[in-house]
Protein backbone atom coordinates (compact mmCIF):
# COMPACT_ATOMS: atom_id res chain seq x y z
CA UNK A 1 0.00 0.00 0.00
CA UNK A 2 1.28 3.52 -0.84
CA UNK A 3 2.00 5.92 2.13
CA UNK A 4 -0.32 8.66 2.54
CA UNK A 5 0.05 11.40 4.64
CA UNK A 6 -1.62 11.17 7.84
CA UNK A 7 -4.57 13.96 8.62
CA UNK A 8 -3.03 14.94 11.48
CA UNK A 9 1.15 14.68 11.90
CA UNK A 10 2.05 15.61 15.87
CA UNK A 11 5.31 15.89 16.11
CA UNK A 12 7.68 16.30 19.19
CA UNK A 13 5.24 18.92 20.52
CA UNK A 14 6.15 20.86 23.66
CA UNK A 15 3.75 23.32 25.43
CA UNK A 16 2.28 24.61 28.67
CA UNK A 17 1.52 27.32 30.54
CA UNK A 18 3.71 30.09 31.40
CA UNK A 19 6.11 28.18 33.66
CA UNK A 20 5.14 24.95 33.48
CA UNK A 21 5.57 22.83 30.84
CA UNK A 22 2.58 20.29 30.23
CA UNK A 23 3.80 18.30 26.86
CA UNK A 24 7.03 17.23 26.38
CA UNK A 25 8.28 15.86 23.24
CA UNK A 26 4.50 14.59 22.29
CA UNK A 27 4.17 12.58 18.78
CA UNK A 28 1.42 10.78 17.55
CA UNK A 29 -0.92 10.84 14.15
CA UNK A 30 -4.36 10.27 13.50
CA UNK A 31 -5.47 9.25 10.19
CA UNK A 32 -8.02 9.92 7.77
CA UNK A 33 -11.25 7.79 8.42
CA UNK A 34 -9.68 6.88 12.24
CA UNK A 35 -11.49 7.52 15.80
CA UNK A 36 -8.38 7.66 17.73
CA UNK A 37 -8.80 7.52 21.51
CA UNK A 38 -6.02 9.58 23.47
CA UNK A 39 -6.53 8.84 27.24
CA UNK A 40 -4.60 9.21 30.51
CA UNK A 41 -5.19 9.82 34.06
CA UNK A 42 -6.73 13.16 35.40
CA UNK A 43 -4.04 16.67 34.64
CA UNK A 44 -1.90 14.97 32.55
CA UNK A 45 -2.76 17.27 29.39
CA UNK A 46 -5.31 16.10 26.98
CA UNK A 47 -7.50 19.01 27.51
CA UNK A 48 -4.09 21.26 26.71
CA UNK A 49 -3.29 18.83 23.63
CA UNK A 50 -6.48 19.50 22.60
CA UNK A 51 -6.16 23.20 23.12
CA UNK A 52 -2.84 23.34 21.18
CA UNK A 53 -4.43 21.89 18.32
CA UNK A 54 -7.02 24.00 18.12
CA UNK A 55 -4.78 26.88 18.65
CA UNK A 56 -5.67 28.17 22.07
CA UNK A 57 -2.37 27.48 23.85
CA UNK A 58 0.85 28.34 21.67
CA UNK A 59 3.84 25.58 20.55
CA UNK A 60 6.73 25.93 22.46
CA UNK A 61 8.39 24.21 19.94
CA UNK A 62 7.62 21.21 17.82
CA UNK A 63 5.42 20.71 14.40
CA UNK A 64 1.98 20.28 13.81
CA UNK A 65 0.75 19.64 10.49
CA UNK A 66 -3.46 19.19 9.68
CA UNK A 67 -3.94 17.99 5.84
CA UNK A 68 -0.87 20.14 5.07
CA UNK A 69 -1.53 23.32 7.17
CA UNK A 70 1.16 24.16 9.71
CA UNK A 71 -0.32 24.51 12.91
CA UNK A 72 2.44 26.00 14.52
CA UNK A 73 2.00 29.20 12.98
CA UNK A 74 -2.19 28.93 12.00
CA UNK A 75 -4.40 30.96 14.00
CA UNK A 76 -7.65 29.60 15.57
CA UNK A 77 -9.59 30.93 13.06
CA UNK A 78 -7.38 29.21 10.19
CA UNK A 79 -7.84 26.32 12.11
CA UNK A 80 -11.65 26.37 12.10
CA UNK A 81 -11.55 27.52 8.34
CA UNK A 82 -9.14 24.20 7.85
CA UNK A 83 -12.13 22.30 9.30
CA UNK A 84 -10.20 20.73 12.47
CA UNK A 85 -13.04 21.44 14.89
CA UNK A 86 -12.97 21.07 18.81
CA UNK A 87 -16.25 20.30 21.15
CA UNK A 88 -14.39 21.31 24.39
CA UNK A 89 -14.73 19.89 27.99
CA UNK A 90 -17.35 21.44 29.77
CA UNK A 91 -19.32 22.53 26.47
CA UNK A 92 -18.62 26.04 26.45
CA UNK A 93 -22.06 26.76 24.95
CA UNK A 94 -23.30 30.45 24.77
CA UNK A 95 -25.92 29.61 27.36
CA UNK A 96 -27.50 33.12 27.15
CA UNK A 97 -28.30 32.63 23.23
CA UNK A 98 -30.67 30.10 21.94
CA UNK A 99 -30.01 26.83 20.90
CA UNK A 100 -30.33 28.06 16.62
CA UNK A 101 -28.19 31.04 17.34
CA UNK A 102 -25.65 28.32 19.48
CA UNK A 103 -25.73 26.46 16.12
CA UNK A 104 -25.78 29.21 13.27
CA UNK A 105 -22.93 30.48 15.08
CA UNK A 106 -20.96 27.20 14.82
CA UNK A 107 -21.28 27.97 10.82
CA UNK A 108 -19.64 31.26 11.59
CA UNK A 109 -16.86 30.51 9.36
CA UNK A 110 -18.87 28.82 6.66
CA UNK A 111 -20.91 30.66 4.25
CA UNK A 112 -24.41 31.40 4.59
CA UNK A 113 -25.91 29.31 2.03
CA UNK A 114 -24.27 26.07 3.59
CA UNK A 115 -26.10 27.26 7.05
CA UNK A 116 -29.20 25.82 6.13
CA UNK A 117 -27.83 22.45 5.07
CA UNK A 118 -25.67 22.35 8.03
CA UNK A 119 -28.73 22.93 9.85
CA UNK A 120 -30.67 20.53 8.69
CA UNK A 121 -28.27 18.14 9.15
CA UNK A 122 -27.50 18.57 12.80
CA UNK A 123 -31.52 18.52 13.47
CA UNK A 124 -31.36 15.04 11.65
CA UNK A 125 -28.90 14.19 13.97
CA UNK A 126 -30.36 15.98 17.26
CA UNK A 127 -34.01 15.89 16.51
CA UNK A 128 -34.24 17.29 20.23
CA UNK A 129 -32.22 20.66 19.32
CA UNK A 130 -35.00 21.14 16.21
CA UNK A 131 -37.76 20.96 18.96
CA UNK A 132 -35.85 23.78 20.89
CA UNK A 133 -34.42 25.74 18.74
CA UNK A 134 -35.88 28.79 20.37
CA UNK A 135 -34.77 27.80 24.34
CA UNK A 136 -32.06 29.58 26.07
CA UNK A 137 -29.17 26.75 25.63
CA UNK A 138 -28.25 27.67 29.35
CA UNK A 139 -31.87 25.95 30.31
CA UNK A 140 -30.82 22.97 28.48
CA UNK A 141 -30.35 19.87 30.43
CA UNK A 142 -26.79 18.78 30.51
CA UNK A 143 -27.39 15.58 27.90
CA UNK A 144 -29.15 18.73 25.67
CA UNK A 145 -26.41 20.79 26.22
CA UNK A 146 -23.58 18.25 25.17
CA UNK A 147 -26.01 17.54 21.83
CA UNK A 148 -25.56 21.54 21.09
CA UNK A 149 -21.94 21.44 21.70
CA UNK A 150 -21.39 18.39 19.72
CA UNK A 151 -23.96 19.98 17.16
CA UNK A 152 -22.59 23.31 17.36
CA UNK A 153 -19.30 21.50 16.13
CA UNK A 154 -20.80 19.92 13.19
CA UNK A 155 -22.20 22.91 12.23
CA UNK A 156 -18.85 23.75 11.28
CA UNK A 157 -18.62 21.03 8.84
CA UNK A 158 -15.18 19.11 10.65
CA UNK A 159 -12.64 17.13 8.60
CA UNK A 160 -11.49 16.26 12.19
CA UNK A 161 -13.92 16.26 15.15
CA UNK A 162 -12.19 16.72 18.71
CA UNK A 163 -14.47 15.21 21.87
CA UNK A 164 -12.94 16.21 24.90
CA UNK A 165 -14.50 13.76 27.13
CA UNK A 166 -18.57 14.47 25.74
CA UNK A 167 -19.67 12.10 28.09
CA UNK A 168 -19.10 13.93 31.26
CA UNK A 169 -22.37 14.37 33.27
CA UNK A 170 -24.16 11.48 31.23
CA UNK A 171 -26.39 9.03 32.79
CA UNK A 172 -25.09 5.57 31.54
CA UNK A 173 -28.15 5.00 28.48
CA UNK A 174 -26.72 8.30 27.17
CA UNK A 175 -23.34 7.31 27.08
CA UNK A 176 -24.47 4.87 25.42
CA UNK A 177 -26.37 6.58 22.96
CA UNK A 178 -23.49 9.15 22.37
CA UNK A 179 -20.71 5.99 21.45
CA UNK A 180 -23.49 4.84 18.78
CA UNK A 181 -23.38 8.78 17.66
CA UNK A 182 -19.82 8.89 17.35
CA UNK A 183 -19.13 5.59 15.34
CA UNK A 184 -22.18 7.03 13.13
CA UNK A 185 -20.32 10.39 12.51
CA UNK A 186 -17.03 7.72 11.76
CA UNK A 187 -18.48 5.85 9.36
CA UNK A 188 -20.00 8.81 7.22
CA UNK A 189 -16.44 9.42 6.56
CA UNK A 190 -15.56 12.48 9.70
CA UNK A 191 -12.04 11.78 11.78
CA UNK A 192 -12.74 11.63 15.04
CA UNK A 193 -10.48 12.52 18.09
CA UNK A 194 -12.10 11.25 21.52
CA UNK A 195 -10.42 11.89 24.59
CA UNK A 196 -12.56 9.57 26.94
CA UNK A 197 -12.81 8.79 30.80
CA UNK A 198 -14.83 5.80 29.95
CA UNK A 199 -11.88 3.55 28.74
CA UNK A 200 -13.32 0.47 28.06
CA UNK A 201 -16.21 1.84 25.76
CA UNK A 202 -13.44 4.06 24.26
CA UNK A 203 -11.27 1.42 23.19
CA UNK A 204 -14.03 -0.67 21.99
CA UNK A 205 -14.78 1.78 19.05
CA UNK A 206 -11.51 3.57 18.89
CA UNK A 207 -9.39 1.85 15.42
CA UNK A 208 -6.26 3.66 17.73
CA UNK A 209 -5.38 4.79 20.99
CA UNK A 210 -2.34 6.21 22.85
CA UNK A 211 -2.11 6.70 26.17
CA UNK A 212 -0.90 10.20 27.59
CA UNK A 213 1.55 10.43 30.75
CA UNK A 214 4.37 12.69 31.89
CA UNK A 215 3.95 14.74 28.81
CA UNK A 216 4.30 12.17 25.95
CA UNK A 217 2.20 9.45 24.60
CA UNK A 218 3.26 6.47 26.78
CA UNK A 219 1.38 3.83 25.10
CA UNK A 220 -0.21 3.26 21.64
CA UNK A 221 -2.11 0.71 20.03
CA UNK A 222 -5.23 -0.58 18.29
CA UNK A 223 -8.34 -0.03 20.64
CA UNK A 224 -8.35 -3.80 20.86
CA UNK A 225 -4.50 -4.35 21.72
CA UNK A 226 -4.78 -1.54 24.12
CA UNK A 227 -8.09 -2.80 26.11
CA UNK A 228 -5.74 -6.02 26.40
CA UNK A 229 -3.09 -4.85 27.93
CA UNK A 230 -2.88 -5.16 31.28
CA UNK A 231 -0.06 -2.45 32.01
CA UNK A 232 -2.65 0.36 30.80
CA UNK A 233 -5.25 0.54 34.11
CA UNK A 234 -2.56 -0.14 36.67
CA UNK A 235 0.14 1.95 35.22
CA UNK A 236 -0.92 4.60 33.19
CA UNK A 237 -4.99 5.72 34.05
CA UNK A 238 -4.32 5.92 37.78
CA UNK A 239 -7.17 2.85 38.21
CA UNK B 1 -44.76 70.92 46.02
CA UNK B 2 -44.81 72.42 42.73
CA UNK B 3 -47.19 72.59 40.39
CA UNK B 4 -48.00 69.21 37.93
CA UNK B 5 -46.72 71.30 34.89
CA UNK B 6 -43.20 72.39 36.45
CA UNK B 7 -42.66 68.78 37.79
CA UNK B 8 -43.67 66.96 34.26
CA UNK B 9 -41.36 70.30 32.79
CA UNK B 10 -38.41 68.63 34.84
CA UNK B 11 -38.90 65.08 34.04
CA UNK B 12 -38.94 65.98 30.29
CA UNK B 13 -35.56 67.55 30.41
CA UNK B 14 -33.82 64.92 32.48
CA UNK B 15 -35.06 62.39 29.68
CA UNK B 16 -33.52 64.36 27.30
CA UNK B 17 -30.47 64.73 29.39
CA UNK B 18 -30.42 61.49 30.40
CA UNK B 19 -30.86 59.71 26.89
CA UNK B 20 -27.10 61.37 25.98
CA UNK B 21 -25.91 59.86 29.51
CA UNK B 22 -27.21 56.53 28.45
CA UNK B 23 -25.52 56.56 25.29
CA UNK B 24 -22.11 57.48 26.61
CA UNK B 25 -22.90 54.98 29.22
CA UNK B 26 -23.83 51.94 26.56
CA UNK B 27 -20.62 52.26 25.19
CA UNK B 28 -19.12 52.30 28.91
CA UNK B 29 -21.19 48.92 29.30
CA UNK B 30 -20.57 47.20 26.52
CA UNK B 31 -16.95 47.64 26.38
CA UNK B 32 -17.25 46.57 30.16
CA UNK B 33 -18.91 43.41 28.71
CA UNK B 34 -17.03 42.09 26.42
CA UNK B 35 -12.99 42.90 27.19
CA UNK B 36 -14.28 42.82 31.22
CA UNK B 37 -12.15 46.02 32.10
CA UNK B 38 -13.22 49.30 32.63
CA UNK B 39 -11.74 51.92 29.55
CA UNK B 40 -10.25 54.84 31.98
CA UNK B 41 -9.98 56.51 28.30
CA UNK B 42 -14.16 56.98 28.04
CA UNK B 43 -13.79 60.83 29.22
CA UNK B 44 -10.92 61.44 27.65
CA UNK B 45 -12.18 60.46 24.53
CA UNK B 46 -15.76 62.05 24.58
CA UNK B 47 -13.80 65.41 25.33
CA UNK B 48 -11.81 64.84 22.47
CA UNK B 49 -14.23 64.37 20.43
CA UNK B 50 -16.53 67.10 21.67
CA UNK B 51 -13.18 68.99 20.68
CA UNK B 52 -13.45 67.28 17.30
CA UNK B 53 -17.17 68.50 16.64
CA UNK B 54 -15.81 72.10 17.78
CA UNK B 55 -13.58 72.14 15.37
CA UNK B 56 -15.94 70.69 12.44
CA UNK B 57 -18.51 73.67 13.60
CA UNK B 58 -15.46 76.07 13.37
CA UNK B 59 -15.20 75.47 9.61
CA UNK B 60 -18.82 75.09 8.90
CA UNK B 61 -19.73 71.48 9.86
CA UNK B 62 -23.20 71.24 12.09
CA UNK B 63 -22.75 69.38 14.75
CA UNK B 64 -25.73 66.98 13.72
CA UNK B 65 -23.91 66.79 10.23
CA UNK B 66 -20.64 65.84 12.04
CA UNK B 67 -22.47 62.90 13.91
CA UNK B 68 -21.91 60.26 11.13
CA UNK B 69 -18.03 61.10 9.93
CA UNK B 70 -17.04 61.84 13.31
CA UNK B 71 -18.93 58.05 14.64
CA UNK B 72 -16.89 56.52 11.64
CA UNK B 73 -13.66 58.13 11.99
CA UNK B 74 -14.15 57.15 16.14
CA UNK B 75 -14.94 54.23 15.18
CA UNK B 76 -11.69 53.20 12.90
CA UNK B 77 -9.48 55.21 15.58
CA UNK B 78 -10.89 53.01 18.73
CA UNK B 79 -10.77 50.09 16.82
CA UNK B 80 -6.59 50.85 15.91
CA UNK B 81 -5.80 51.92 19.28
CA UNK B 82 -7.64 48.33 20.49
CA UNK B 83 -5.92 46.16 18.23
CA UNK B 84 -3.01 47.47 17.45
CA UNK B 85 -2.00 49.43 21.11
CA UNK B 86 -3.80 48.44 24.29
CA UNK B 87 -4.37 44.90 23.11
CA UNK B 88 -0.90 44.22 22.47
CA UNK B 89 0.93 46.15 25.23
CA UNK B 90 -1.77 44.32 27.58
CA UNK B 91 -0.54 41.05 26.83
CA UNK B 92 -3.71 39.43 27.19
CA UNK B 93 -4.26 40.47 31.49
CA UNK B 94 -7.13 42.49 32.38
CA UNK B 95 -5.21 44.80 34.45
CA UNK B 96 -2.44 46.05 32.04
CA UNK B 97 -5.61 47.20 29.70
CA UNK B 98 -6.43 49.32 32.81
CA UNK B 99 -3.35 50.75 32.89
CA UNK B 100 -2.84 51.05 29.33
CA UNK B 101 -6.36 52.74 29.11
CA UNK B 102 -5.32 54.91 32.22
CA UNK B 103 -2.35 55.90 30.42
CA UNK B 104 -4.07 56.22 27.18
CA UNK B 105 -6.98 59.00 28.96
CA UNK B 106 -3.62 61.20 30.42
CA UNK B 107 -1.74 61.50 26.65
CA UNK B 108 -5.74 62.43 25.45
CA UNK B 109 -6.36 64.78 28.09
CA UNK B 110 -2.63 66.35 28.23
CA UNK B 111 -2.79 66.93 24.01
CA UNK B 112 -6.17 68.25 24.84
CA UNK B 113 -4.73 70.82 27.39
CA UNK B 114 -1.60 72.03 24.93
CA UNK B 115 -3.80 72.22 21.99
CA UNK B 116 -7.22 74.08 23.53
CA UNK B 117 -5.74 75.44 26.84
CA UNK B 118 -8.27 74.68 29.82
CA UNK B 119 -10.28 77.10 28.74
CA UNK B 120 -13.98 76.65 28.45
CA UNK B 121 -16.02 77.14 24.88
CA UNK B 122 -19.29 77.01 24.00
CA UNK B 123 -20.62 77.33 20.13
CA UNK B 124 -23.70 78.66 18.94
CA UNK B 125 -26.02 77.11 16.94
CA UNK B 126 -28.53 78.78 14.57
CA UNK B 127 -31.53 77.35 15.97
CA UNK B 128 -29.82 77.55 19.68
CA UNK B 129 -33.05 79.19 20.83
CA UNK B 130 -36.03 77.14 18.63
CA UNK B 131 -37.92 75.29 20.74
CA UNK B 132 -41.38 73.24 20.64
CA UNK B 133 -44.12 74.85 22.78
CA UNK B 134 -45.79 71.79 24.52
CA UNK B 135 -48.32 74.26 25.90
CA UNK B 136 -47.01 73.53 29.74
CA UNK B 137 -43.34 74.18 28.77
CA UNK B 138 -40.60 74.60 25.85
CA UNK B 139 -38.52 72.12 24.89
CA UNK B 140 -35.55 73.32 22.98
CA UNK B 141 -34.84 72.17 19.51
CA UNK B 142 -31.32 71.02 20.40
CA UNK B 143 -32.34 69.19 23.33
CA UNK B 144 -35.00 66.84 21.54
CA UNK B 145 -32.70 65.94 18.68
CA UNK B 146 -30.12 64.96 21.54
CA UNK B 147 -33.07 62.40 22.56
CA UNK B 148 -33.85 61.64 19.80
CA UNK B 149 -30.52 60.69 17.93
CA UNK B 150 -29.29 58.94 21.43
CA UNK B 151 -32.62 56.66 21.52
CA UNK B 152 -32.00 55.86 17.91
CA UNK B 153 -28.36 55.20 18.26
CA UNK B 154 -28.98 53.06 21.28
CA UNK B 155 -32.01 51.01 19.27
CA UNK B 156 -29.34 50.49 16.68
CA UNK B 157 -26.60 49.38 18.96
CA UNK B 158 -29.44 47.23 20.35
CA UNK B 159 -30.31 45.82 17.11
CA UNK B 160 -26.76 45.12 15.87
CA UNK B 161 -26.10 43.04 19.17
CA UNK B 162 -29.16 40.93 19.01
CA UNK B 163 -29.50 40.49 14.96
CA UNK B 164 -26.68 40.44 13.14
CA UNK B 165 -23.76 38.21 13.15
CA UNK B 166 -21.44 40.52 14.23
CA UNK B 167 -23.92 41.39 17.31
CA UNK B 168 -23.87 37.57 18.34
CA UNK B 169 -20.12 37.05 17.36
CA UNK B 170 -20.00 39.87 19.99
CA UNK B 171 -22.27 38.06 23.01
CA UNK B 172 -20.41 34.68 22.50
CA UNK B 173 -17.16 36.43 23.30
CA UNK B 174 -18.13 38.42 26.28
CA UNK B 175 -19.79 35.39 27.80
CA UNK B 176 -17.99 32.40 26.75
CA UNK B 177 -14.62 33.16 24.64
CA UNK B 178 -13.10 29.70 24.39
CA UNK B 179 -16.33 28.21 22.80
CA UNK B 180 -16.36 31.41 20.75
CA UNK B 181 -12.63 30.95 19.91
CA UNK B 182 -13.42 27.53 18.44
CA UNK B 183 -15.73 28.33 16.55
CA UNK B 184 -13.78 30.84 14.46
CA UNK B 185 -14.58 33.56 15.92
CA UNK B 186 -11.73 36.38 15.56
CA UNK B 187 -11.58 37.41 19.30
CA UNK B 188 -8.78 40.24 18.91
CA UNK B 189 -10.89 41.76 15.76
CA UNK B 190 -14.15 41.49 17.72
CA UNK B 191 -12.28 43.38 20.71
CA UNK B 192 -11.58 45.75 18.76
CA UNK B 193 -14.98 46.52 16.98
CA UNK B 194 -16.13 46.74 20.54
CA UNK B 195 -13.98 49.18 21.58
CA UNK B 196 -14.45 50.91 18.16
CA UNK B 197 -18.32 50.84 18.90
CA UNK B 198 -17.51 52.14 22.59
CA UNK B 199 -15.74 55.13 20.88
CA UNK B 200 -18.28 55.82 18.74
CA UNK B 201 -20.89 55.89 20.92
CA UNK B 202 -19.27 58.69 22.50
CA UNK B 203 -17.90 60.55 19.29
CA UNK B 204 -22.09 60.58 18.61
CA UNK B 205 -22.72 61.57 22.15
CA UNK B 206 -20.02 64.52 21.85
CA UNK B 207 -21.70 66.06 18.98
CA UNK B 208 -25.48 65.99 20.31
CA UNK B 209 -23.83 67.32 23.93
CA UNK B 210 -22.05 70.12 22.41
CA UNK B 211 -25.06 72.25 21.09
CA UNK B 212 -26.46 72.22 24.46
CA UNK B 213 -23.53 72.47 26.70
CA UNK B 214 -19.72 73.92 26.97
CA UNK B 215 -16.55 72.10 26.12
CA UNK B 216 -13.13 72.40 28.04
CA UNK B 217 -10.34 69.15 28.31
CA UNK B 218 -11.58 67.40 31.41
CA UNK B 219 -15.61 68.18 30.70
CA UNK B 220 -15.97 64.35 29.27
CA UNK B 221 -15.02 62.81 33.08
CA UNK B 222 -18.31 64.77 34.88
CA UNK B 223 -20.08 62.86 32.18
CA UNK B 224 -18.14 59.48 32.33
CA UNK B 225 -18.39 59.78 36.07
CA UNK B 226 -22.52 59.77 35.61
CA UNK B 227 -22.19 57.04 33.31
CA UNK B 228 -20.34 54.96 35.29
CA UNK B 229 -22.78 55.09 38.38
CA UNK B 230 -25.18 53.79 35.45
CA UNK B 231 -23.35 51.33 34.20
CA UNK B 232 -23.48 49.79 37.66
CA UNK B 233 -26.88 50.45 38.44
CA UNK B 234 -28.16 49.22 34.60
CA UNK B 235 -25.73 45.77 35.64
CA UNK B 236 -22.31 46.26 34.69
CA UNK B 237 -22.01 44.65 30.92
CA UNK B 238 -26.36 45.06 30.06
CA UNK B 239 -26.85 47.07 27.22
CA UNK B 240 -30.53 47.74 28.12
CA UNK B 241 -29.84 48.52 31.39
CA UNK B 242 -27.36 51.14 31.02
CA UNK B 243 -29.91 52.88 28.64
CA UNK B 244 -32.85 52.14 31.24
CA UNK B 245 -30.65 53.53 33.90
CA UNK B 246 -29.82 56.87 32.08
CA UNK B 247 -33.08 57.51 31.61
CA UNK B 248 -33.49 57.07 34.97
CA UNK B 249 -30.69 59.70 36.10
CA UNK B 250 -31.62 62.20 34.00
CA UNK B 251 -34.87 62.50 35.58
CA UNK B 252 -33.62 61.74 38.90
CA UNK B 253 -30.93 64.33 38.61
CA UNK B 254 -33.03 67.10 37.28
CA UNK B 255 -35.75 66.41 39.99
CA UNK B 256 -33.26 66.70 42.49
CA UNK B 257 -31.97 69.71 41.02
CA UNK B 258 -35.55 71.27 41.30
CA UNK B 259 -35.71 70.29 44.55
CA UNK B 260 -32.59 70.51 46.35
CA UNK B 261 -31.26 73.23 44.13
CA UNK B 262 -29.02 73.27 40.76
CA UNK B 263 -26.05 72.76 42.14
CA UNK B 264 -26.97 69.49 44.45
CA UNK B 265 -28.70 67.60 41.12
CA UNK B 266 -25.81 64.99 41.55
CA UNK B 267 -26.72 64.27 44.94
CA UNK B 268 -29.99 62.64 43.51
CA UNK B 269 -28.17 60.44 41.24
CA UNK B 270 -26.02 58.85 44.18
CA UNK B 271 -28.63 58.68 46.62
CA UNK B 272 -30.58 56.29 44.19
CA UNK B 273 -27.38 54.62 43.32
CA UNK B 274 -26.46 53.78 47.06
CA UNK B 275 -30.53 52.52 47.30
CA UNK B 276 -30.47 50.70 44.19
CA UNK B 277 -27.58 48.83 44.98
CA UNK B 278 -28.52 48.14 48.50
CA UNK B 279 -31.88 46.57 46.86
CA UNK B 280 -30.22 44.56 43.71
CA UNK B 281 -26.60 44.42 44.15
CA UNK B 282 -25.99 43.30 40.68
CA UNK B 283 -28.37 46.39 39.17
CA UNK B 284 -30.95 47.12 37.38
CA UNK B 285 -30.59 44.02 34.97
CA UNK B 286 -27.25 42.60 35.97
CA UNK B 287 -27.09 38.69 35.81
CA UNK B 288 -28.08 37.25 39.68
CA UNK B 289 -25.08 35.56 39.77
N1 LIG C 1 -4.72 27.92 31.89
C1 LIG C 1 -3.88 27.17 32.63
N2 LIG C 1 -2.88 27.77 33.31
C2 LIG C 1 -2.01 27.04 34.05
N3 LIG C 1 -2.08 25.72 34.18
C3 LIG C 1 -3.05 25.07 33.53
C4 LIG C 1 -4.01 25.77 32.72
N4 LIG C 1 -4.86 24.87 32.20
C5 LIG C 1 -4.48 23.67 32.66
N5 LIG C 1 -3.39 23.78 33.44
C6 LIG C 1 -2.68 22.69 34.09
O1 LIG C 1 -2.16 21.84 33.10
C7 LIG C 1 -2.25 20.49 33.50
C8 LIG C 1 -2.94 19.67 32.44
O2 LIG C 1 -4.28 20.08 32.37
P1 LIG C 1 -5.30 19.50 31.31
O3 LIG C 1 -6.56 20.21 31.47
O4 LIG C 1 -4.66 19.50 29.99
O5 LIG C 1 -5.43 17.99 31.82
P2 LIG C 1 -6.39 16.84 31.31
O6 LIG C 1 -5.51 15.71 30.93
O7 LIG C 1 -7.32 17.33 30.29
O8 LIG C 1 -7.15 16.46 32.64
P3 LIG C 1 -8.68 15.99 32.86
O9 LIG C 1 -8.73 14.54 32.52
O10 LIG C 1 -8.88 16.20 34.31
O11 LIG C 1 -9.54 16.82 32.01
C9 LIG C 1 -2.95 20.48 34.84
O12 LIG C 1 -1.98 20.34 35.84
C10 LIG C 1 -3.60 21.81 34.92
O13 LIG C 1 -3.67 22.27 36.24
MG1 LIG D 1 -9.32 17.58 30.20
Amino acid sequence: MPETAPLLAIRDVHAGYDGTRILNGLSMQVEAGEIVALLGSNGVGKTTLNKVLSGVVPLTSGAITFDGLDLGSASAVDIVEAGLIHVPEGRKIFADMSVLDNLTLGSYRRGKASRKTNLERVFAIFPRLKERTAQMAGTLSGGEQQMLAIGRGLMAEPRLLILDEPSLGLSPLLVEELFDLIERLNASGLTILLVEQNVAQSLDIADKAHVLAEGRIALSGTGRALADDPELQKTYLGL
Amino acid sequence: MPALDILAAAVLNGLMTGAIYALIAVGLTLVYGVLHIINFAHGAMLSAAMFAAFLCFQIGIDPYLAIAPLAVAFFGAGYGLQRWLIGPASHGDDRNILLVTLGLSIIIENLLLASFRSDTRTIDVPYGFSSLDLGFTFLPLTRLMGFGVACLVAAMFWLILNWTDLGKAIRAVAREKLGATLVGIDVRHIYAVTFGLGAASVAIAACLLLPIFYVNPRVGNAYVLVAFTIVVLGGMGSVAGAFIGGLLIGVVESLSGMYFGESLGQLGIFLIFIVVLMVRPTGLFGARA
